[in-house]
């Protein structure tokens, strides 16, 4: 049983030409983990799931997998399998010889070879369609018989690009279920790249945040969420408040922050933030309760309701803070009937833990 | 030697390359700068090539003779060109307005007979347009339309006949490539912006399909600048173009380096109007 | 103004239901859109059948009982049987596909090669390779005519067919026009082929890297089997242009040498008669035969499973 990461990089740096696509990444993947690379189109999480395949080589730092240094070994000798974001099915070979192909390349007898694409097919709940060709089939049949491709391999790392990118949003979301039950059974590790930031939520182990090609944040989906360590972590991910102010006064790992002459709110400070320094303070629009009495561990502070939006499930209020400060406040429509408790032009007091709200230095933030 | 290939990737590209490379530059591009060179050189007494480089060939272009020839083909393949462009224009425009399924069919009925073998197409025009016993004159000599036969042969009407109805595929080919890409949503903008047919033709659909007239313009005027069968066979030996003149220089005068440089200033006028071409493209930034 | 936007049918299912009044403004647009298209679809009518008359008026004569190519005398199919026993016309014809079959097996190869190279890398270079390949294909006939007359001369390779004996037959190998169908086929073969290849996926490539196929498994699996459409399409064209082509065959042969384009110009300096419209009839079969092979082969190659056992 292996315990070292099932796939590392340490400080990797990928430049095509005058870009740096990758920008001095370290990583440390564990066995049989289900890991998202989160991040905006460009950010460099695709070009990282391809120095981990085979397909680009980096121009310094090292990738282990298994804990063996990968150097120069091209795709074809590394014991990864990749699901594309567009299958990259073989057109002119039908659904069982697609899946059998890697199992040819390395040489598997031919019985065997029937046995596990069968029991791939089964896997994915494609059995029987082993003699339709690829553009018979639907998208979301056609990524699976990809994910059949490259599982029936028993790889020890999967790599999956944007698989789900292509298919409307109710599949989507079936599907991501799916990948997770498989994965699950499965035991295989995944490494899983979107820039979606529900699907990496909802699937993942642990996320890594990465934009302009650094990574910014691994964690848990709580972790990232709930404490994110930089502006674009906590924008990237979720909707966020953010108040600007200077910090006053510091007790241990919270601080009192003066965002106005009226307005002092209190929040944990993230490391290396100290008395002085202009900060941003972030706290999500659904840990604002309205209209609460007050309480120890919590910010209280009065505004005007500018605007109630309702979005279905949700309602969400404007409200104005004293000055020019505007905060979003979501709560989830639980009545019987939608019966709002609170109409524009209302005063309101607001109140949100502490504990929630997470302050950065202004040149911290990373967008 | 897979690490090599791996580390060095422009040596697999060299491999692959190099028996197409090699044919080429020894078939092709040497045969090339030879014809350049004689263009240089003197005629033998008994039809050979003597090695004294002067310009007398290049000189005697400028000879009334060969000079109006040149002027006469220039004006020729000018000309095919631009009927080609008023008759193939409406046609890609009609392929382009039909149902989708039709106008596959409509292409490959265009392209048919422009892969059948171009002196048999040539030759056809021979048998209609003969002075004494073409189709067209015998058929209206016998009707008592005409008393003597019209001269449709032997001239540049019929080359210019000739020459348009072997090439005429070529312009309406990527004028209707460039008609079909046109976003008809332009044209309801147009229309929604009170533009009458006519202007919404001018203002937005010509300009747009100008590339696919460069394209098919130039398609038509190279090969009819350079024509040798059609006038061969169509100009009774009496309207001839560079290429005859060229042609000519090597299997009956046989002054191998005047029909060099003759062939020389013929591609150079060609490679003229290619750069022309690129740059009227680049310059509207548009890819044909 | 605006009413031109609407279809005609509409406009009409409008006017019966009484909602809408036509005016004399949009009475004429529909008029005169209707008009425009009669006269589109007659010129269409009318190009059509000025490509396609010459061709056909061809065949018909051919079929003349006379020596006339103009004026009908009752059908006869003489003129094919003289063909038949002119033994000239048979040894061109025979030429010609000898020298085709040659020509387009070796411009494949080597074609599909450069597009290989031309497409899959990218290396110094490269710009000046693909002048050189598009080169052929613009030049005039007339000049890459006069251009392998002159080398063939000047380096002593001549123009005399080698004569072999193979297996009991005799053969005369046309050496110096089959290099110049070999000259220009390779880039309209190379064309052909890498407008495939650039129209092929990328990752495709990449997945059968991934499956654990390495540069050959990859090529042979994957990569040639899809390329093969656009290979079999640029051998065609090849073949076609081949046995289509005079002018370089004209200036490239040696003394007696007859392709059958060749021979039919010597036909038509010489004399026209119906025996000439008999030959074009037959090359004009053979074209159109070439066309249908193309097309049934575009239809049925993308159904088709590609054996594997490579």
């Amino acid at each position: 049983m292996r315990s070292g990461p099932a796939v590392e990089l340490r400080d990797v740096v990928k430049r095509f030409g005058s870009v740096t696509a990758v920008d001095h990444v370290t990583l440390q993947i564990r066995d049989g983990e289900f890991f998202s690379l989160l991040g905006p189109s460009g950010c460099g999480k695709t070009t990282t799931l391809r120095l981990i395949a085979g397909f680009e080589i980096p121009t310094s730092g090292e990738v282990y997998i298994s804990g063996e240094p990968q150097g120069y070994l091209p795709a074809f000798q590394r014991p990864v399998n990749t699901v594309f974001q567009h299958y990259a099915l073989f057109p002119h070979m039908t659904v069982a010889q697609n899946v059998s192909f890697g199992l040819e390349m390395t040489k598997v007898p031919a019985t065997e070879i029937k046995r596990r694409v069968e029991e791939a097919l089964e896997l994915v709940h494609l059995q029987g369609m082993g003699n339709r060709r690829p553009k018979q089939l639907s998208g979301g049949q056609q990524q699976r018989v990809a994910l059949a491709r490259a599982l029936v391999n028993h790889p020890k790392v999967l790599l999956l690009d944007e698989p789900l990118g292509a298919l409307d949003l109710k599949l989507r979301k079936a599907m991501q279920v799916e990948l997770k039950a498989l994965q699950e059974r499965v035991g295989i590790t995944f490494i899983y790249v979107t820039h979606d930031q529900e699907e990496a939520l909802t699937m993942s182990d642990r996320i890594g945040v990465m934009n302009q090609g650094k990574l910014l944040q691994v964690g848990t989906a709580r972790e990232v969420y709930e404490a994110p360590t930089s502006r674009f972590v906590s924008d990237f991910i979720g909707d966020t408040n953010y108040l600007y102010g200077v910090v006053s006064a510091v007790r241990g790992e919270v601080g009192e922050i003066v965002v106005d002459a009226d307005l002092r709110i209190w929040a944990s400070l993230v490391p290396g933030v100290g008395i002085g320094q202009q900060v941003i303070v972030a706290f999500r629009p659904e840990k604002v309760a309205l209209n609460v009495p007050e309480q120890e561990g919590q910010n209280t502070v009065s505004g005007r309701v500018r605007e109630l939006i309702y979005t279905g499930s949700n309602s969400t209020f404007l409200v104005e803070l004293t000055g020019t400060q505007v905060v979003t406040v979501k709560q989830p429509n639980t009545g019987a009937a939608f019966d709002p408790q609170v109409h524009a032009g209302d005063l309101v007091k607001l109140s949100w833990p502490i504990a929630a709200s997470k302050a950065f230095s202004e040149a911290g933030s990373t967008n | 030697m897979q690490r090599a290939l791996r580390r060095y990737p422009f040596l697999g590209a060299w491999l692959l390359l190099s028996p197409a490379a090699t044919w080429l530059f020894v078939f092709f591009i040497a045969p090339l700068f030879i014809v350049v060179l004689y263009g240089f050189l003197e005629r033998g007494t008994y039809g050979g090539v003597v090695w004294r480089f002067n310009l007398e060939n290049f000189g005697r272009v400028f000879d009334p003779l060969y000079l109006n020839t040149f002027l006469r083909s220039v004006y020729i393949a000018v000309l095919t060109t631009l009927i080609c462009l008023v008759v193939g224009y409406p046609l890609a425009y009609f392929i382009a307005t039909r149902q989708p399924a039709r106008r596959n069919a409509l292409l490959l009925a265009l392209m048919i007979p422009f892969w059948t073998n171009f002196l048999i197409r040539t030759y056809a025009w021979l048998t209609i347009l003969r002075t004494n016993t073409g189709l067209i004159n015998t058929m209206l000599t016998s009707l008592g339309i005409i008393e003597r036969p019209l001269p449709l042969f032997g001239n540049d009407f019929a080359i210019v006949l000739g020459l348009v109805y072997g090439w005429l595929p070529d312009m309406v080919l990527p004028i209707y490539v460039a008609l079909e890409r046109l976003d008809k949503s332009l044209l309801e903008a147009a229309s929604d912006l009170y533009a009458p047919g006519s202007q919404v033709f001018q203002r937005v659909v010509w300009p747009l399909s100008l590339p696919g007239v460069v394209a098919g313009s130039m398609l038509v005027f190279i090969p009819s600048l350079g024509a040798f069968v059609t006038p061969s066979i169509l100009g009774g030996g009496k309207s001839l173009m560079i290429g005859n003149i060229i042609s000519n220089q090597f299997l009956a005068a046989h002054d191998w380096p005047f029909g060099s440089a003759l062939s020389t200033l013929m591609m150079g006028l060609m490679l003229a109007a290619t750069l022309v071409y690129f740059r009227s493209t680049t310059r509207r930034g548009v890819q044909a | 103004m605006k009413s031109n936007r609407l279809e005609t049918t509409t406009l009409s299912e409008e006017l019966l239901a009484g909602r809408v009044r036509e005016t004399w403004t949009s009475r004429t647009a529909r008029w005169k859109s209707r008009l425009g298209n009669i006269v589109l679809s007659s010129y269409g009518v009318f190009g059509y059948l000025f490509l396609y008359l010459p061709i056909l008026l061809v065949v018909i004569f051919s079929f003349n009982d006379s020596r006339s190519t103009a004026v009908w005398n009752g059908f006869s199919t003489r003129w094919y049987g003289e063909m038949a026993a002119d033994e000239q016309v048979i040894l061109a014809l025979w030429n010609s596909l000898f020298v085709a079959i040659v020509s387009t097996v070796i411009s494949t190869v080597l074609g599909t090669l450069a597009a290989l190279a031309m497409e899959r890398y990218r290396f110094r270079g490269q710009l000046a390779m693909d002048a050189v390949l598009y080169l052929p294909i613009i030049i005039p006939d007339i000049a890459m005519a006069i251009m392998l007359l002159i080398f063939f001369n000047l380096s002593g390779i001549g123009f005399e067919p080698w004569r072999l004996s193979l297996f009991g037959l005799k053969l005369a190998v046309p050496y110096s026009v089959i290099i110049g169908h070999v000259a220009f086929n390779i880039s309209f073969v190379a064309v052909v082929v890498r407008a495939r290849l650039a129209n092929m996926d990328p990752s495709l490539e990449e997945a059968a890297n991934d499956l654990y196929a390495n540069q050959w498994k990859t090529f042979f699996r994957v990569t040639l089997p899809i390329m093969m459409p656009g290979i079999l399409g640029g051998a065609l064209l090849a073949f076609t242009l081949s046995l289509d082509d005079f002018v370089i065959t004209f200036f490239t042969s040696g003394a007696g040498f007859n392709t059958l384009p060749v021979r039919v110009y010597g036909m038509i300096k010489k004399g026209v008669t119906p025996k000439i419209n008999a030959v074009s009839t037959v090359m004009l079969g053979a074209s159109l035969l070439l066309v249908l092979i193309s097309l049934i082969s575009r239809k049925g190659g993308e159904d088709k499973p590609i054996d594997l056992t490579l």
